[in-house]
């Protein structure tokens, strides 16, 4: 079975605003955007708050922590290079800070609901920040394999 | 009633019939035979058209495409441009050219949207947010998007598979009155649909539009001239428009959309409402998307589609008759071109001219057009010549 890390698939295309998001999930750090204009958090990186439209956004930590809102389990994935590693799956994770993330998701039997967790994981090479089902009895950790 | 309310007239439609495959085809070459076909639907002369709206063309012209075109066709036209919501995209065209129209800036648009499917299609060179944000994740492509919106849809509501497969099936049904269409010869039951292979759970193949080469054209000029011309005309009596976002993870809400506010605002400006519809030509990629549509219509309650569609009959003789040709998931989806075939389906109903799947007595017809991940939307009302 192939492992996440070996597969050949397009990474992120970044730019120097967002650079600093990929950074630090490659450093094991969750970070986010925060609006001093309006105090909401901001996913994704952004020149001014969709919120508010203040230019006074910074990186701030975050909890790392969210639920899960929708999943699915990909069997035909839209990129050939996905195809070793199916079935895998893909959720939108509500973060705790209020932005939604689309992310990919580690863990058996996925719910709508559930608790999910920060798991920066190497995907084809890079450490990407992804997000591990919570059990009572896990508690999240990447796979940095 | 539909003539004092109408805001333009549809006067000709054209359609290349969708087929699954071209060989050395231009995007240029087969929207301008569609719109040959409009034009002589029309009767209208080439010189009189003065308004062109197309879609985008991935590839082959990424700009400059109103010039483009217009050139190829040899019209010098006074307003023109490209509309850009996906899926909504035809629909989009009608009401602009009829705003166009209203504002003397033209006096009969073409509005032409269609694409090849030769084997070198290109791939769009997104350097986007969804790019960067989406797909590092393995989440290319539209079907994770609607299987996320369905897994929402079954998640809030208990709405369940085949539910959605009751969908699919009336598409394939309805696809047997229309030879044109892709499955054509293919009935589908709820079981073969279930049956068929898994995408991206929840959503199976049959869930999942066929990917199709085609065109659609369709010819936009005032009610008033349509009635001194003595044209058959289709009037457009309301519309609305909607976009909300563009990535799946930036929609506002998974199980209601911007069809929603688009439907309310075709159905006040038209002075309807949907159950007053003749025909529902409902966009249809997945049919989470006729679900989601179904209840922000307000013809059902919010998770209340299933048992809608067990309690009905979708075909022309039934109560509800929707998508007449198959709709997308029957018929085919001509790539942006998704939104027009239902357009000209609807056109072709108010008319008396659907051949072999007519409504009889068929006077308004609600037609929605969707883009991207349930994003951009655009809801008409149309109405017959009475």
């Amino acid at each position: 079975m192939t492992n996440l890390t070996d597969i050949n698939v397009p990474g992120p295309t970044t730019i120097p605003l967002t650079e600093p998001f990929w950074d630090a999930a490659a450093e094991g750090r969750f970070i986010l955007q925060l609006c001093g204009g309006c105090q909401q958090h901001v996913f994704y990186p952004r020149e001014i708050c969709p919120h508010c439209w203040s230019g006074d956004l910074h990186w701030v930590p975050a909890s790392g922590q969210g639920t899960l809102k929708s999943f699915t389990i990909v069997h035909r994935p839209g990129h050939p290079g996905w195809m070793a590693v199916t079935p895998y799956t893909v959720g939108l994770v509500a973060l705790a800070e209020g932005p939604t993330m689309l992310s990919h998701i580690l863990g058996d039997a996925p719910q709508v609901g559930q608790a999910v967790g920060f798991a920066p994981t190497n995907i084809g090479g890079r450490v990407l920040p992804c997000f591990r089902i919570i059990t009572s009895q896990t508690t999240p950790k990447g796979d940095l394999a | 009633m539909s003539l004092a309310r109408s805001k333009a007239a549809i006067v000709g439609v054209g359609e290349l019939a969708p087929i699954r495959r071209t060989v050395g085809e231009s995007t240029l070459g087969m929207l301008a035979r569609c719109a040959a076909l409009a034009l002589t639907d029309s009767g209208l002369e080439k010189a009189e058209i003065d308004g062109l709206l197309v879609g985008p063309q991935v590839g082959e012209t990424p700009q400059h495409v109103p010039a483009t075109m217009a050139e190829y066709l040899g019209l010098m036209p006074t307003m023109s441009n490209v509309v850009d919501l996906g899926g909504a995209s035809g629909l989009g065209m009608i009401w602009r050219a009829a705003a166009a129209i209203e504002a003397g800036m033209c006096e009969a648009v073409l509005c032409v949207i269609g694409n090849h499917r030769n084997s070198d299609a290109p791939r769009s060179p997104n350097r986007n947010p969804i790019r960067e944000f989406d797909v590092p994740f393995g989440a290319s492509g539209a079907n994770v998007a609607y299987a996320l919106l369905k897994q929402a849809h079954m998640a809030q509501y208990g709405s369940t598979d085949a539910d959605f497969a009751l969908i699919a099936h009336w598409a394939r049904a309805n696809a047997q009155l229309t030879p044109e269409a892709i499955f054509y010869g293919q009935p589908a039951s709820v079981d073969e649909i279930l049956a068929s292979p898994m995408i991206a759970a929840p959503l199976h193949k049959f869930e999942i539009v066929m990917p199709v080469a085609g065109a659609e054209a369709v010819i936009v000029t005032s009610a008033k001239r349509a009635k001194d011309r003595g044209m058959t005309a289709v009037h457009l009596l309301g519309a609305g428009e909607k976009i909300t976002h563009r990535a799946v993870s930036q929609a506002p809400d998974l199980t209601s959309g911007p069809l929603k506010p688009s439907m309310a605002r075709a159905f006040a400006q038209s002075g309807t409402r949907v159950q007053d519809m003749s025909l529902l030509s409902l966009y249809d990629c997945y049919t989470v998307m006729v679900a989601t549509t179904l209840e922000d219509s307000g013809i059902c309650p919010p998770g209340g589609f299933g048992a809608f569609m067990r309690d009905h009959d979708f075909g022309p003789a039934g109560r509800y008759p929707m998508n007449s040709n198959g709709g997308q998931l029957g018929f085919g989806q001509p790539d942006l071109a998704g939104g027009m075939v239902h357009v000209v389906d609807a056109v072709h109903q108010l008319r008396g001219t659907a051949t072999g799947r007519q409504i009889q007595g068929a006077e308004l017809a609600l037609v929605t057009g969707n883009g991207a991940t349930m994003s951009e939307a655009v809801a008409l009302v149309l109405g017959a010549d009475v």
